[in-house]
């Protein structure tokens, strides 16, 4: 009887303190991103700028909004509230963890400075320093964008020509196979004097970086194809572009979409060690700026926004892919 | 293109007459050459289905993949209403083991693969047509990973009868299948090649279906294959598998594969 499965089924019931943590995690959250707020505004004598007028009031609204979050009931179909939902542990352990490098850093002063900032310290140069930061994002889009889609559609041209040619193949290959495991970055004082500019050898660099995996991977997802789908094209009157166009490509897709992948983690490396090194802008050297100065909350800001900015990009691809896969249902995830 | 003084020219809108002669086919490998078929001839008279019989690896498939011009033999001729084959051709469908349904596409979207493939506007109400003959209307709109491996074989026999094929090369189509789907299909394709007429050559190692389906049964020897028996089957229809005549043919057919002694 289905009654008596399900009452022999063990129960997922966790004890004590635990229990208590599962099951009220809102108010937990709310206690934390409160303690949060009220450290913020006791630091306020030695911490007068607005960083921490910002922290004090983004806490407390945040703090509060997990408190009345079980009385939202009419609000469960919305995004983003089924998101910190969903994410609510992490939420409320997020409120700690800032609270604790608040005590640590502006109250019992355990880091040495300038090395470990305050929190707020950190978010009050995305106030006051909004304007160096979003320009420095712009100008590193500008180079990964162009680069990176410059490289894929190169990659995985010559991907394609080298996993559906034999003689391509036989040129190409061996040329991939020595150059591709070159890090990208090595070419740097090459492509300094070969570019004209710092720019175009920067967008050089990453074209570089992302065609070499989404070559290498395009050429192996269309030469790993089984024989018998092109018996039955071919059998059907397909032509060879026919072949190529509806039946190699398209089942190299997924392999295409782990070459982007990589292409586009060596293509932030290279980015940021290329502004580093000879730019006059962009996130990579907004960092060197910073450590150069010692600023270094300016440069705990920038790794975090970095990190938001790759992650987002990177989530991009995956949606991308995710559409163009939607027959596929596993693979990479992210 | 190279004319066969063999039999005459047939001008019947389904269903072709094959003729096969003196084919020898071999392959290159690292140790020399690995003959396949060794002068092997017959002819397949318009609208039959014959069953090539022999045991696994004899070379049965090669001689379908000859005839459906995937790849050209070594020696001798194949001549479809006596005129010699050039490569593959829509006319003539192979249907295999695997069912190579593009993972990408739908069922309704792989079944139109052929229309696609040659350039002519995609005709959906023949593409539903045939769909619903193999039982698959309903799974149109689905991708191959949902469907059982019996659902994917009808799909693939989908996919060659929507173009309308003279011959059909069927390279044991049910080999994977469990015995209870295997049967049911089975069945259908016999309702099937009745309603239409189609020469089919089926390749099988399975002697009860190539009793159930075939009109004549041809059995090779091991490899390099040459044929040993040619039996015309005239069983009562419909064929059933406890009929003394069946059971008789099965036992001639086995001796003819050495297996009873």
């Amino acid at each position: 009887m289905i009654t008596v499965a399900k009452e022999l089924a063990p129960h997922k019931k966790t004890i004590g303190i635990f229990s208590f943590f599962k099951e009220n995690y809102t108010i937990i959250g709310f206690s934390s991103w409160f303690l949060v707020s009220l450290c913020s505004f006791f630091s306020l004598k030695e911490h007068n700028y607005p960083g921490t007028y910002f922290l004090i009031w983004s806490s407390l609204f945040f703090s509060f909004f997990l408190f009345l979050l079980p009385f939202l009931k009419f609000t469960h179909n919305n995004r983003i509230i089924k998101f910190v939902f969903l994410h609510i542990r992490w939420f409320a352990v997020l409120g700690f963890i800032i609270f604790f490098w608040e005590m640590v850093t502006a109250y019992a002063k355990l880091l040495p400075l300038p090395f470990f900032p305050s929190p707020q310290a950190v978010l009050n140069i995305y106030l006051t320093d909004f304007f160096r930061l979003s320009e420095s994002v712009l100008s590193s889009l500008l180079i990964l964008v162009p680069g990176f889609l410059l490289g894929s559609f190169l990659g995985f041209f010559v991907g394609a020509a080298i996993g559906w040619s034999k003689e391509i193949h036989y040129w190409l290959h061996p040329v991939i196979r020595f150059a591709g495991p070159l890090p990208a970055i090595a070419w740097l004082p090459i492509a300094l004097f070969i570019f004209p500019t710092i720019y175009t050898a920067s967008v050089f660099l990453v074209v570089i970086s992302t065609a070499f995996p989404v070559a290498i991977l395009t050429a192996s997802g269309v030469s790993a194809v089984e024989t018998g789908y092109y018996d039955v094209a071919r059998t059907l009157g397909g032509s060879p572009y026919f072949l190529l166009r509806h039946i190699a490509l398209p089942s190299a897709l997924p392999q295409v979409f782990v070459g982007l992948f990589m292409g586009l983690g060596a293509s932030f490396a290279v980015l940021i060690v290329a502004e580093m090194v000879g730019a006059k802008a962009g996130l990579g050297w907004y960092m060197e700026w910073a450590q150069g100065w010692g600023a270094y909350a300016n440069l705990y800001a920038v790794l975090c926004l970095m990190s938001v900015l790759f992650s987002t990009l990177i989530s991009i691809l995956f949606k991308v892919r995710n559409h163009v896969l939607n027959w596929q249902n596993d693979g990479v995830k992210w | 293109m190279v004319t066969l003084p063999l039999s005459s020219q047939n001008t019947s809108p389904h269903g072709r007459s094959i003729q096969i002669r003196n084919v020898s086919h071999f392959y290159e490998h690292s140790s020399g050459h690995l003959t396949v078929l060794k002068n092997v001839s017959f002819d397949v008279a318009q609208g039959e289905i014959i069953a090539l019989l022999g045991p696994s690896g004899c070379g049965k498939s090669t001689l379908l993949r000859l005839i459906s011009g995937l790849e050209t033999p070594t020696g001798g001729k194949i001549g479809v209403d006596g005129v010699r084959i050039n490569g593959p051709s829509p006319d003539r469908l192979i249907v295999l083991q695997d069912s190579y349904l593009l993972p990408w596409r739908t069922i309704k979207q792989n079944v139109a693969l052929g229309f696609e493939a040659r350039n002519l506007p995609i005709d959906h109400g023949q593409i539903d047509h045939v769909l619903d003959m193999v039982g698959l209307l309903s799974f149109s709109g689905s991708y191959p990973r949902q469907l059982s491996g019996g659902m994917a074989q009808r799909a693939t026999l989908a996919r060659a009868l929507v173009n309308n094929p003279d011959i059909l090369l069927l390279d044991e189509p049910f080999g994977k299948l469990d015995s209870l789907t295997r049967m049911s299909i089975q069945n259908d394709f016999l309702k099937l090649s009745q309603s239409r007429t189609l020469t089919t050559l089926l390749v099988t190692h399975d002697v009860e279906e190539a009793l159930l389906l075939a009109s004549r049964i041809i059995v090779f020897t091991p490899r390099p294959a040459q044929i040993v028996d040619d039996f015309v089957i005239n069983l009562t229809e419909p064929r059933h598998r406890d009929n003394r005549d069946f059971v008789a043919l099965r036992h001639n057919i086995l001796e003819a594969l050495g297996h009873v002694f």
